[in-house]
């Protein structure tokens, strides 16, 4: 039944994270149970695959919210991409949280695991939304069970960015997002995601508009500027999360509700005709350059890898607005491209944290030959960032360029060749540096290092393979893909 | 024998605790006073819900004092609302005597305690007898028994403050049911009866008179006194501040609930709808209700007093209550009286925790809270659901009232009102954050005194309203339908 199959693969990241509390004084049962319920909840979500790339669209409703909203969750093709891909990179991530979390002997490490399969409940929740409303509850479970993430050093300084992180994600949602949701519901009855939307004829003129910007700014997880600040806000949590949350499932989770909303609420039609998205290609293009600007200027890894994220999501937002099928193809794609990348190069990041304690750009002078594995990887998902083949960044960025030129937007074209150059620019010096300058011995930091523990290395290792299988083994996604755009 | 009672529940229902309080005073024993207390309470919750299912079923429930017929006789009416109402006074009742006995013998001298038991038990009389008259000089003779003796509750408290805050809660309040008698007065000598339903048959008469016009500025005056509506709420931060913390409990999830509670009834049931068309008052408790969201969330912000925070956030709560009033639509009312049920819940279980922690650390200061995530997880997690629920995050009664009102605003095409009141509940999660902040991220001070769980009387209390905030918030069947027919029937005019 593929129907109790949706069910189950919420159940089961909520079941062990029951099970994670419960085993939390034997630690390596307790990872071994993350693994375990990390691995089933992959294979039950990639159990739907085959359901869904047939055509056929399983759903089932919990229960009767309010009269006539209902808790329904619904499998259609983006949201099987999106939890194929948060519920894959968690088993890997989760191999690379145990390297880390020991390596750097955080305290409270029973929490974190907790709050992590809690996590990927909601986004596995979001993904599998049947409406706007089980979308939202699971968005705001999603933030809420992060924060203790963000915080977990508990230091003064994550206390402060954790105040950043709730108070723009909590005030867009509930000060934009709710609003539009409740005007949607008031104006439509329904706040079922339907093929070609269901505002059509409901609203019109300005009030399009308005509920879209009140969408767009509302879902602060997408990061369009300037309600980005609570992404790099989160670079205080430990890497793991960085790399899994804040680069995959929480900000994908952003972009997949725009995507969702465009495509299933308002519809592509319906916002071509009303002509109201020009803005935010604008305003998403805006984002792009803007944030690599920032990027190229931020010496903190992390840092520079969360401005170039706020980047890549807004290619995402940008693609959809365009509101050309085959740019919309790309961005769904991208949502999975981008995903393996840039989850590679915050393994590297922690890889390198972990090994040496180097967080700066500036301190990574000849780090390649000491962890090339770690550099390798970090290499290759660069390579994705900008978007040279063989990687997974290539093929949705063909995508997205074509979309553009089909139908001559020459303004996000010229983005996304700005902003490739741009890419190139803050990541191809941190690889060249680190492989071919000779390190500078002067910042006080113990050169006799390694490689980072073993775990680590397999996690951004598979990461990165998975950036170039990605490119070759397409399929899958671009069925998915083409399935969103009604083909 | 239950089946020859069943048609006397209404009496029952307020004779029980009203015998109950003096036998307290006769024992003088504070583990009798307690037990008392504890039966009736939840024999009062059980009568409740047997009225209620009555009322559901079969349409509302008339019960004539000695069989005197209306309007010459005290008519009791049991509706959809007034049931709805009482299920709240009475639940919370309930729970707050399981907690209540560790907390009372902490802060109140043993030789006073059979006081307290007593007084609730008056207090309780005087809310449930509030709701189920159907006479509207009754009405002020209850308003008068649950307001005394709220008064002595709230002077119970340990500190001196405790004794000018409920003298200036006696001054106001007492100014609040002389305005509200004089209300009633205005329109007995117009119309010459008291009966609630024979006074809404009588009064279109009349209604356009400068009589009942002045009428209803002395009734609005009155019961805004006693709701704690900005800018009259200015008794209410002290008197639960400095109240013993199972009154504050009590009080702020009943009181001001029924005080709404008459609000709707004389607005609606007596006046009907047309008295909006007479006078602005809709447009009045609009922007008194706008004014108070945003104020009194902003000034909870800067306390440093955790009962006093929400405290402040109730007055703010009251304005959401009022908003809905003032639209006087079904979607409105609605949003109000779900409120009345869904902020009773949250505020009891917010009370409650702030209750077990007084129990524990001997006070409520907010900088005094530090570090008890770790030393008290169970009741400061309590602390948590319970503060989601009050910001209005899904799955929570808070959303449920918060979706409503906001639906409520954007029918009336009130574009502005539904964008404050978003705002409003985005400031709600910055006074609440301040709490959590200090509780989890902050050690305990050192040399602090080593402290732990409360004990499992005060924590099952604590979580079963936690639990029920979170229940209410996903099964809405009872809360929405009931709030929705009671909402239709205030609309439709007399019920």
């Amino acid at each position: 039944m593929p129907e109790n199959t949706i069910i189950w693969s919420i159940a089961i990241p909520l079941l062990g994270s029951i099970g994670i509390l419960l085993t939390g004084k034997i630690a390596n049962l307790r990872e071994t149970i993350t693994l375990i319920t990390a691995v089933t909840t992959f294979l039950v979500v990639g159990s739907l695959t085959p359901t869904v790339l047939d055509g056929a669209r399983p759903s089932i409703t919990l229960f009767e919210f309010l009269p006539g909203l209902k808790i329904t969750f619904t499998v259609e093709p983006l949201g099987m991409l999106f939890g194929l891909i948060g519920s894959g990179l968690w088993i890997v991530n989760s191999i690379y949280s145990i390297g880390y979390m020991r390596g750097n002997n955080e305290n409270n490490q029973t929490r974190f695991y907790f709050f992590f399969a809690i996590a990927i409940a909601s986004v596995l929740g979001i993904a599998f939304a049947g409406n706007m409303l089980t979308l939202f509850i699971s968005y705001e479970i999603l933030t809420l069970c992060t924060f203790p993430l963000v915080t977990h050093s508990g230091k003064p300084e994550a206390v402060k960015s954790g105040r950043t992180y709730l108070g723009i994600l909590l005030g867009t949602s509930v000060g934009l997002q709710l609003l539009a949701i409740v005007w949607t519901w008031h104006a439509t009855g329904t706040l079922d995601f339907r093929a070609g939307g269901i505002l059509d004829g409901k609203v019109s003129g300005a009030a399009v508009s308005i509920l879209l910007f009140l969408y767009m700014y509302g879902i602060g997880k997408a990061a369009l500027m300037p309600v980005h600040r609570w992404l790099p806000a989160a670079m205080v949590a430990p890497t793991p999360v960085s790399a899994l949350l804040h680069a995959v499932a929480v900000v994908k989770a952003g972009v997949f509700t725009v995507v969702k909303v465009i495509v299933y609420i308002f519809g592509f039609e319906f916002l071509s005709e009303s002509l109201t998205t020009n803005w935010l290609v604008y305003v998403a293009g805006f984002t792009i350059l803007a944030a690599s600007i920032v990027a190229l200027r931020q010496d903190n890894l992390k840092r520079r890898l969360a401005y170039s994220t706020i980047s890549q999501l807004s290619y995402v937002i940008m693609a959809t607005a365009i509101l050309a099928p085959l740019s919309v193809m790309g961005a769904v794609i991208h949502i999975a491209a981008h995903a393996v990348g840039k989850i590679t190069l915050f393994f590297a990041a922690g890889s390198i944290y972990t090994a040496t304690h180097k967080t700066e750009v500036s301190q990574l002078n000849g780090i390649g030959r000491k962890m090339p594995w770690t550099m390798g990887a970090f290499a290759i998902a660069s390579l994705s960032m900008i978007g040279v083949p063989p990687t997974a960044g290539f093929l949705s960025k063909w995508y997205m360029l074509m979309g553009a030129l089909s139908v001559e937007h020459y303004f996000a074209i010229g983005v996304m060749i700005i902003s490739t150059l741009l890419n190139t620019g803050y990541f191809i010096p941190i690889i060249f540096n680190a492989f071919f300058k000779e390190s500078d011995h002067k910042d006080g930091h113990d050169d006799n290092h390694g490689e980072a523990p073993l775990p680590i290395v397999i996690a951004l290792t598979a990461t990165a393979t998975g950036t170039v299988l990605l490119f070759f083994f397409a399929g899958i996604p671009l069925e998915l893909a083409n399935q969103v755009i009604g083909k | 024998m239950l089946s020859s009672l069943s048609p006397h529940l209404p009496i029952i229902q307020v004779v029980l605790p009203l015998i109950a309080a003096p036998i307290c005073v006769i024992f003088r024993r504070t583990g009798v006073a307690w037990l008392i207390a504890l039966v009736v309470s939840w024999l009062s919750f059980g009568i409740s819900i047997v009225l209620l299912e009555q009322v559901i079923s079969n349409g509302p429930i008339s019960y004539l004092l000695g069989s005197w017929p209306t309007p010459w006789g005290i008519e009791y009416r049991v509706d959809i609302l007034s049931a709805f109402v009482m299920l709240i006074v009475t639940s919370i009742g309930a729970i707050v005597m399981i907690f209540a006995p560790n907390s009372v013998h902490m802060e109140i001298p043993p030789d006073r305690t059979y006081l307290f038991y007593t007084m609730y038990l008056l207090t309780f009389t005087g809310l449930l007898g509030i709701t189920i008259t159907g006479d509207a000089f009754n009405l002020f003779v209850f308003l008068e028994i649950s307001s005394l003796s709220s008064y002595v509750l709230i002077s119970l408290g340990a500190e001196r403050n405790a004794l000018t805050a409920a003298l200036r809660y006696l001054i106001l309040g007492t100014v609040g049911a002389t305005f509200y008698i004089i209300g009633v007065g205005l329109m007995y000598q117009m119309t010459g009866t008291l009966n609630i339903t024979d006074l809404a048959e009588r009064l279109p008469e009349v209604a356009s008179t400068k009589t009942i016009l002045v009428a209803i500025g002395f009734i609005t005056v009155g019961i805004g006194l006693k709701l704690g509506l900005f800018p009259l709420h200015v008794w209410l931060p002290n008197a639960y501040a400095y109240a013993p913390s199972v009154v504050t409990v009590f009080l702020a999830a009943t009181a001001t609930k029924v005080a709404v509670y008459m609000m709707l009834r004389v607005y609606f049931s007596i006046f009907g709808t047309k008295m909006f068309s007479a006078l602005p008052i809709d447009e009045l408790l609009l922007i008194l209700g706008l004014i108070a969201i945003l104020s009194m969330s902003a000034v909870a912000i800067y306390q440093s007093n955790a009962k006093r925070l929400l405290a402040y956030s109730s007055v703010a709560q009251v304005g959401y209550m009022v908003i809905g009033i003032s639209m006087v639509t079904t979607t409105g009312l609605t949003a109000t009286i779900l409120h009345l049920f869904n902020h009773a819940m949250i505020k009891c279980a917010l009370f409650l925790v702030l209750a077990a922690v007084f129990y524990r650390i001997k006070s409520v200061k907010i900088e005094d809270m530090a570090g008890l995530g770790k030393a008290m997880p169970y009741t400061m997690a309590a602390f948590i659901v319970a503060g989601f629920s009050l910001l209005g995050v899904p799955l929570t009664v808070g959303f449920i009232s918060k979706w409503y009102l906001i639906l409520g605003a954007l029918e009336k095409g009130w574009w502005p009102v539904a964008g404050l009141i978003v705002v409003s509940s985005l400031l709600a999660v910055i006074y609440f954050w301040k709490i959590i902040e200090i509780a989890y991220f902050k050690p305990r001070p050192e040399g602090a005194a080593e402290i732990s769980e409360v004990p499992l009387n005060m924590l099952l209390p604590i979580w079963v309203m936690v639990g029920s905030n979170v229940y209410f918030g996903m099964n809405t069947d009872l809360t929405v339908s009931a709030a929705m027919s009671a909402a239709k029937s205030l609309i439709g005019g007399a019920p």
